[in-house]
């Protein structure tokens, strides 16, 4: 290899790696074992795959962030390019930074034209390695894969300990498939170490994750869901939010078979459509089950007849919507925050839904949780908005925490007794002080019953056709939705000394926008952060907006949708609000953000100084 | 729309059933359809079959979708929920339904428009589960509310009120749920109330899906010369091919001989259909016969109705996902949740 300047400094627990794959030849697993192993060496680290809509053969990409701070958000500059699929050489050889390196396949010679001066190239033997140690053809695929993780385990210094207990955990009952991966491991690892100098970047060990879990978002709004209690699920398999009702089923299996009768406590059904789908929730939530289903932007199109249904009839419904690039089939397996409008105001006529948006996978099972709270005691749909970045991709974040005194939130539901002590029981009225009526459950008493319909109805639930009794429950409707903001997740705010403006964002964006705070504040910008976190907008997010001259809206959507909601649902003055979209798909990184606050920053200054 | 009030008052001669209640007690509020509409028989048949089989008021669930047929669960027994939701939708708002609380029971009330073109994948997908309920479409060949568009069911030729024949193949239910794997299938007409109350209460104990097919006139818009659902053309051409006495659990029953060697099924719930009549070769548990009977007679433009079909054997959709006896909506929260120590122990699995 060239020699990289020895006088370097070496960065240590501080860089950005991309591995560039063929999809469908096991390089995830490859991939998964070094960001699981960097976790484990207590480092933190952020790990985001970029897969196609595709089951084998199209290009594949996996970055590692590896951050000693704890800036975790998807990173632009790479060090380091695995670049393992000669359909991209040229693009990701480009992407590396200067003076960074690429590791390839030295089996065959690299074109000369994709040579640069200012990298260095590490030339490993994978193919070579592994068909002479490997014969099925199977086998020499997937072991190319670890061979290179072992490469990088030496020239990263990945604790190699780690590494093999990992490997153990994984292997535990697959003693041939251990043999493998610890002989192609050693390939990589060996040849490294003999052929290359320690790298200007490495590992080493630290102690922040002691209290980390590393857990993707499906799994842990699956796993709020079975906290919850959620016992009917119902669902349209849809990227990227089928691993919901995957880990959801897992976990039923593992903690529903009642240890008495044998039988599930729980019904997971797999439906036609999601305009059945969301029915099954409808019908659940009516007959007083918690129930929910999962899906992503297409399924929510689908979905809209039946939420303004469940809004307009008042019955209990969660709904997952793990967000993908839209409109249409748009791009699967890339993320977006696109369905923030369609979810607010989903169904014809007017509806108001309470939405709420995690950031992480530790809040994707905190709001799970709150989401079938919310349902039951507002009697309405309640969007959980996660996407594609924080359900599928693995995030550290704190232990996962459980209040054994939570008890459900079932909201007003009249039981037997209660209904014999009211002299006529009426569906939508008397109301709370939040403006919600007491609901009653089929099988309970004749008393209660009364009939369900979606076409117009007046305060006692009679059917109705006249203004004033269509409108004293629409109104109502209104009222409750605005209630609701004082039951969801307040908004996160962070503020500085001399904040020149406001920087707001929600979900996933959090990362990247609060590292971009921080670079902004180490240039002498100062700025105030808000994450929003459901809607309803709490009062403290208006006020937020209106202390500030201007605010920054930062967000993945092309229309500003955030933004959007927010001159329509607070008082706010429009040019107080200004928007940073970035939609392309990939998770957002802090430069993108940087970038976007400093040229707009400059127009205003340039503005100010001509006017 | 002004309600219209019944009299309350309830003759003392009205005799009452098991539960002490008259028939009166199964009724509803007054029907807002065309006067001589045949779904308000059907709804008298529904109240009868009820009443008969003492069912429990508050324990049954009345589901359907939008359209002249979805109006009617207004019309029986006010004292169960109903749920009027969107059209189509009934068959999947009724699986989520009987997924939360499979002690109820469900009577889902549907048209031809309604389960033949918007909802069809959704009853399709309900006769594939098995769920346990009486569905009914009330079939009339027309939408109603619309005034008077042909639906899936209209038959090739068959006229609409101005005349204009439809040229379509039509969609028949009870062809379409045999093929499916339906494991309850039956055909009536509205007119016969002899036939079609035993043919509902065999329904209501049925295992799983039990679909009736009612043909219904449509008094305004589909009861002319020329259409093939009107009353007329019915009686004429309505070919019972089974009679069905229907014998509730504990009763004793008496061997009968039916016309041409009857068949008894037993119910899963411990009741017995009894067919008292069937025609020569006529199995109404083989599958196959029956499409052979159907399409025989259909094709000489014969209704040929009875319960047609019925297979006890197959499981219903709670019990291949195993789920409880106990309604899903009463399990205790305890033994829902797994608790703050099972989430530390798993999360082991998550370093």
């Amino acid at each position: 290899m060239l020699r990289a300047g020895v006088e370097k400094a070496v960065r240590v627990n501080d860089f950005a790696i991309k591995l560039a794959n063929v999809n469908g030849t096991g390089s995830a697993s490859a991939n998964g074992l070094l960001m699981q192993a960097i976790f484990r060496m207590g480092i933190p680290v952020s790990g985001k795959n970029l897969f196609p809509s595709n089951i084998q053969g199209l290009p594949t990409w996996y970055e590692i962030r590896v951050n000693k701070d704890g800036y975790t958000a998807r990173a632009l500059d790479y060090d380091l390019m695995v670049a393992m699929n000669s359909q991209t050489y040229e693009r990701d050889i480009r992407e590396v930074r200067q003076g960074g390196y690429v590791l390839y396949d030295s089996t065959w010679p690299l074109d000369p034209h994709l040579h640069r001066e200012d990298v260095t190239f590490l030339g490993v033997p994978l193919a070579a390695m592994c068909n002479a140690n490997f014969r099925e053809s199977r086998e020499r695929i997937l072991m190319k894969n670890i061979a290179y993780a072992g490469a990088l385990i030496a020239v990263l210094d990945v604790d190699m300990g780690v590494v093999e207990q990992l490997l153990d955990e994984k292997f535990a009952r697959k003693k041939a498939l251990r043999e493998s991966n610890h002989k192609a491991l050693h390939l990589g690892f060996d040849y490294a170490r003999q052929h290359f100098d320690p790298l200007p970047f490495r590992l080493e060990k630290m102690d922040a994750n002691r209290d980390k879990i590393l857990i993707d978002g499906n799994t842990a709004t699956a796993l709020g869901c079975l906290y919850a209690g959620a016992t009917v699920a119902a669902w349209y398999p849809i990227t990227p939010s089928t691993s919901v009702m995957d880990a959801f089923t897992d976990f039923c299996k593992k903690y529903r078979k009642d240890p008495e009768t044998g039988a599930m406590n729980c019904c997971i059904i797999q439906a036609e459509d999601e305009l059945a789908a969301i029915g099954m929730v409808i019908g659940a939530g009516w007959n007083g089950a918690r129930a929910f289903t999962s899906t992503s932007g297409p399924g929510i199109s689908l979905m809209n007849e039946l939420l303004g249904l469940a809004y307009y009839a008042e019955i209990p419904a969660v709904v997952m919507d793990i967000q993908r690039v839209g409109p249409s089939t748009g791009m699967p397996t890339r993320t977006q925050q696109g369905d923030l409008l369609e979810c607010a105001y989903a169904s014809h006529g007017d509806t108001k839904h309470i939405c709420l948006y995690p950031a992480n996978p530790a809040e994707c099972f905190e709001f799970a949780v709150k989401s079938f709270d919310l349902a039951e005691r507002f009697q309405t749909p309640v969007f959980l908005l996660s996407d594609l970045d924080i359900g599928m991709n693995d995030w550290v974040v704190p232990r996962l925490k459980w209040d054994d005194s939570y008890r459900p939130d079932r909201g007003r539901v009249l039981d037997a007794a209660q209904l014999e002590q009211i002299q006529k029981f009426f569906r939508y009225s008397p109301e709370d002080e939040n403006f919600v009526a007491a609901r009653t459950l089929p099988g309970v008493s004749s008393k209660g019953a009364y009939f369900t319909r979606g076409s117009g109805h007046s305060r006692t639930g009679a059917y109705t056709e006249m203004p004033d009794e269509y409108q004293e429950v629409v109104d109502r409707l209104l009222r409750k939705h605005r209630a609701a903001a004082k039951f969801v997740p307040a908004p996160v705010i962070e503020r500085r000394s001399r904040a020149q403006f406001g920087v707001v964002t929600l979900g996933g964006c959090d990362a990247a926008v609060r590292e971009a705070l921080d670079v902004l504040q180490s240039r002498g910008i100062a700025a105030d952060f808000m994450r929003i976190r459901a809607f309803p907008f709490p009062e403290s997010v208006e006020q937020f907006l209106n202390d500030h001259e201007f605010n920054f809206i930062v967000e993945q959507n092309r229309d500003a949708q955030m933004k959007s909601l927010l001159l329509l649902e607070t008082g706010v003055a429009k040019d107080k609000l200004r928007s940073i979209c970035v939609y392309g798909g990939f998770p957002l990184s802090a430069r993108r953000v940087t970038d976007r606050i400093t040229s707009q920053l400059g127009e205003l200054t340039e503005r100010a100084v001509h006017s | 729309m002004p309600s219209i009030a019944k009299p309350t008052a309830i003759h003392p001669s009205l005799h009452r059933n098991e539960l002490g209640l008259t028939i009166r007690d199964y009724e509803g509020s007054m029907s807002t359809l065309c006067a001589g509409c045949g779904h308000d028989s059907i709804t008298a048949a529904i109240i009868r079959a009820c009443w008969e089989i003492s069912l429990a008021p508050h324990m049954l669930a009345k589901m359907s979708g939008i359209g002249c047929s979805s109006k009617t669960p207004t019309y029986f027994v006010s004292g169960a929920h109903g749920f009027n939701s969107a059209h189509g939708r009934m068959a999947a708002i009724a699986t989520g339904a009987s997924a939360a609380n499979r002690e109820l029971t469900y009577i889902g009330v549907s048209g031809d428009g309604d389960s033949l073109s918007i909802g069809l994948g959704h009853m399709c997908h309900a006769i594939r589960r098995n769920l346990k309920m009486l569905y009914i479409i009330e079939n009339n060949g027309v939408y109603g509310l619309t005034k008077g568009q042909f639906s899936a069911s209209a038959d090739v030729g068959s006229k609409s009120k101005k005349g204009e024949p439809n040229r379509m193949a039509p969609i028949d239910s009870v062809a379409l749920a045999l093929s499916l794997g339906a494991t309850f299938v039956a055909r009536s007409f509205s007119g016969d109330k002899e036939q079609l109350v035993p043919i509902l209460k065999a329904a209501l104990s049925h295992r799983g899906f039990a679909l009736v097919d009612v043909v219904s006139p449509c008094v305004t818009f589909n009861d002319h010369a020329g259409s093939t659902k009107s009353y007329l053309y019915t009686r004429n051409n309505m070919l019972k091919a089974t009679e069905t006495d229907f014998v509730p659990p504990a009763s004793e029953i008496l061997a009968t001989i039916g016309r041409n060697g009857a068949v008894s099924v037993a119910m899963h719930d411990g009741s017995v259909v009894r067919f008292k009549g069937v025609p020569p070769d006529y199995d109404p548990t083989d599958r196959e016969k029956v499409l052979d009977y159907l399409s025989e007679h259909h094709g000489k433009g014969e209704v040929v109705t009875g319960l047609l079909y019925i297979d006890e054997s197959v499981p219903d959709m709670h019990e291949l996902n195993n789920t409880p006896a106990q309604a899903l909506a009463k399990i205790s929260f305890e033994k829902l949740c797994p608790g703050s120590a099972a989430l530390d122990a798993l999360q082991e699995d998550f370093r």
